[in-house]
């Protein structure tokens, strides 16, 4: 799989690039600066890019400008933006479009590598990726979400970080059929569409998480 | 302005000018007794003490002005010079305290002008009103028939019945004039007031060097202390435990090779260790500068926190540009811990903020539909907007009736440097 990785710090980009090498991918290009992106991202259209979202020169969110630029130009482009910080806000402009193949995560997450690796994987292939950092903060202030059981909200919880019905019946240790009628219910309280596909499902609450 | 409005001001317009004619009265006594205080000044004993509290007299009689003239809108500074300590030869540093102060004399020369023009604006907002009342009660008529000789209004003397009736009208159209005119007549009183009792520019610069040692005092005080905070965070928390993560990854290398399971125990511990490290600097981050702010400037910062506030908040903004950094963090930390109050204490279901810059004023607003009855003197948070802005010569008011809305109205000066483009999205 080719990768394009955009950190402006070296310790943390040879160590990506070490990290995801290890896991069988290619490393075709690394960018360590906002302008240089966009241009990489076009030429290269890799598989899935990892994106710091603060770059030289300005150190503000040129990363993230850039992803999102690119992804006007290339459609469903898979992108990973990492960051140090996490806000619903850019999570929301990520999404906007709606086209999947789109992750949000945290830097920290990096150290577990598995669920590092696997977020990577799961973005390439078009699906999502958030931050349950940035889940949390949409489940907290949404007040409609009462009307939700506990178990329900953990459901959701996890399906709007993009796991599939079978990785949350592991990690809640149930039944993938409990998963899945839990998902049901959870649609129906909110008066959404029902969903088979996970990326849609996913976009689904994400979108209604962002308001 | 409604009718009842007028006719209230006009009344309190007529009370006003009942108290300036007392006020005005005082005017010479006091005037005369601070010139015996001075003549008799040289005196030794309470020479100089006299002339002191007389002088303090001639203040509190000049300062009442000020805030009767504050009444009708046009504010006066309090112009004095602040008093010398307490230390050494008290005596002849106070008296030339009063002295060489400007303020002082121009306080004795409006004494004598000011009870002219008070007493004479006094008497007609008072009289002009009781005029009218006595047209309108028919009193000229009553009179007219009783002495052979009265006049009202337009008819010296009154000639006839139906000119006496004719009192009523005149009456009230004279009450209703001279209500009008009150708060008028009150307002050149305060003009006069101002061309004495305001401060020179002279004295305003001084005024003005006063208010910034103040502030500066308080920004740098506030400063140290948010350095401090830093510095303790730091060490107790990230600091520590970086430490605890050293020591922990240098015992798993040295279990590798007899105990690999224990040492990979530990590294995972190591890992946790780090994150939650992570996670306290990044709360210590957010509370220094938060990133977003960093990237997004003012309007995207409070844009972010707008998303992850409990209550639903609008965010309305317009703002050309990026602000200096400074002032754009003051103006975000003083939305927050207004917006941290709306979900603290207002119990509102809607918050709004505004962000506006018109004419070099930013003007921050932070509004509820809470139940109001905020008190800026309980608690510190309103407080620590106050001096956080007072840095960049902005203000703070707050207006909170019970029952609400919360209204919190920030204005600071600023510049607005270039603009930039953001992607910016609808509301919260």
């Amino acid at each position: 799989m080719r990768v394009v990785i955009a950190e402006d710090l070296a310790l943390l980009r040879d160590g990506l690039t070490r990290l995801l090498e290890a896991f069988d991918f290619e490393v075709v290009e690394t960018v360590d600066n906002g302008p240089a992106l966009l241009p990489a991202l076009i030429k290269q259209r890799p598989d899935v890019a990892v994106v710091d979202v603060r770059l030289p020169p300005t150190f503000t969110d040129e990363g993230l400008q850039a992803s999102i630029a690119a992804r006007t130009e290339i459609p469903g482009l898979p992108i990973l933006v990492l960051s140090q910080h996490v806000e619903p806000l850019y999570a929301r402009e990520l999404l906007s479009d709606r086209a999947g193949g789109v992750g949000y995560l945290l830097k920290d997450r990096v150290s577990n590598v598995g669920q590092f690796v696997d977020a990577v994987r799961r973005v390439a292939a078009g699906g999502t990726a958030m931050d349950p950092e940035v889940v949390s903060q949409l489940l907290a202030r949404r007040e409609p979400l009462a009307v939700l059981t506990g178990r329900e909200r953990e459901v959701l919880g996890e399906m709007a970080e993009g796991r599939s019905n079978a990785a949350i019946a592991a990690k809640l240790f149930v039944t993938e059929k409990a998963v899945s009628k839990h998902i049901n219910n959870i649609f129906t309280k909110l008066g959404m569409p029902p969903s088979d596909d996970d990326n849609r499902r996913v976009l689904a609450v994400l979108a209604y998480l962002n308001g | 302005m409604e009718t009842g409005d007028w006719v209230r001001a006009g009344l309190r317009a007529v009370a006003g000018g009942i108290f300036a004619i007392g006020l005005a009265l005082l005017n010479a006594p006091i005037f005369v007794f601070w010139l015996v205080a001075l003549v008799v000044s040289p005196l030794p004993g309470f020479g100089t003490m006299l002339l002191e509290v007389l002088t303090s007299v001639v203040r509190w009689r000049a300062d009442l002005q000020r805030r009767l003239a504050g009444r009708s809108g046009v504010l006066i500074a309090r112009p004095y010079r602040p008093e010398p300590d307490k230390s050494g030869l008290v005596r002849w540093r106070r008296f030339r305290w009063i002295m060489t102060d400007p303020a002082t004399w121009r306080d004795l020369g409006w004494l004598l002008p000011g009870a002219i023009i008070g007493l004479g604006l006094g008497l007609l907002t008072l009289f002009i009103p009781l005029y009218g009342v006595m047209g309108i009660s028919l009193l000229p008529l009553w009179l007219y028939l009783g002495l052979d000789w009265f006049g009202y209004g337009m008819f010296w003397p009154i000639q006839s019945l139906s000119q006496g009736w004719l009192s009523f009208p005149q009456g009230l159209l004279i009450l209703g004039l001279g209500l009008a005119g009150g708060p008028y007549l009150q307002t050149i009183d305060a003009r006069f007031t101002r061309l004495f009792l305001a401060p020179t520019q002279a004295a305003e610069l001084r005024l003005r060097v006063t208010q910034l040692t103040v502030t500066r005092a308080d920004t740098v005080d506030a400063q140290a202390a948010e350095l401090r905070r830093i510095e303790r965070d730091l060490h107790d928390g990230a600091q520590a435990r970086l430490v605890s993560l050293g020591m922990t990854i240098g015992l798993a290398e040295e279990l590798i090779e007899r105990d690999p399971a224990a040492a990979r125990k530990l590294l995972a511990e190591a890992r946790e260790a780090s994150s939650a490290a992570l996670v306290e600097l990044r709360h210590l981050v957010r509370g220094i500068h938060p990133p977003v702010l960093a990237e997004r400037g003012l309007d995207g910062a409070v844009r972010a926190l707008a998303l992850s506030l409990p209550v639903a908040t609008t965010v309305d903004s317009d703002l050309p540009g990026r602000l200096d950094t400074p002032v754009e963090s003051a103006v975000y930390f003083a939305v927050a811990e207004a917006l941290a109050n709306v979900i603290r204490h207002s119990g509102a279901h809607h918050a709004w903020v505004s962000l506006r810059a018109e004419e070099g004023i930013l003007h921050a607003l932070v509004g509820d539909d809470g139940r109001g009855g905020a008190d800026p003197r309980r608690g510190t948070g309103l407080r620590g907007i106050e001096s956080r802005l007072a840095a960049f010569d902005g203000t703070m008011t707050l207006s909170s009736p019970p029952g609400g809305p919360t209204v919190v109205t920030m204005e600071l000066p600023c510049a607005l440097s270039s603009p930039r483009i953001s992607p910016s999205s609808g509301t919260a």
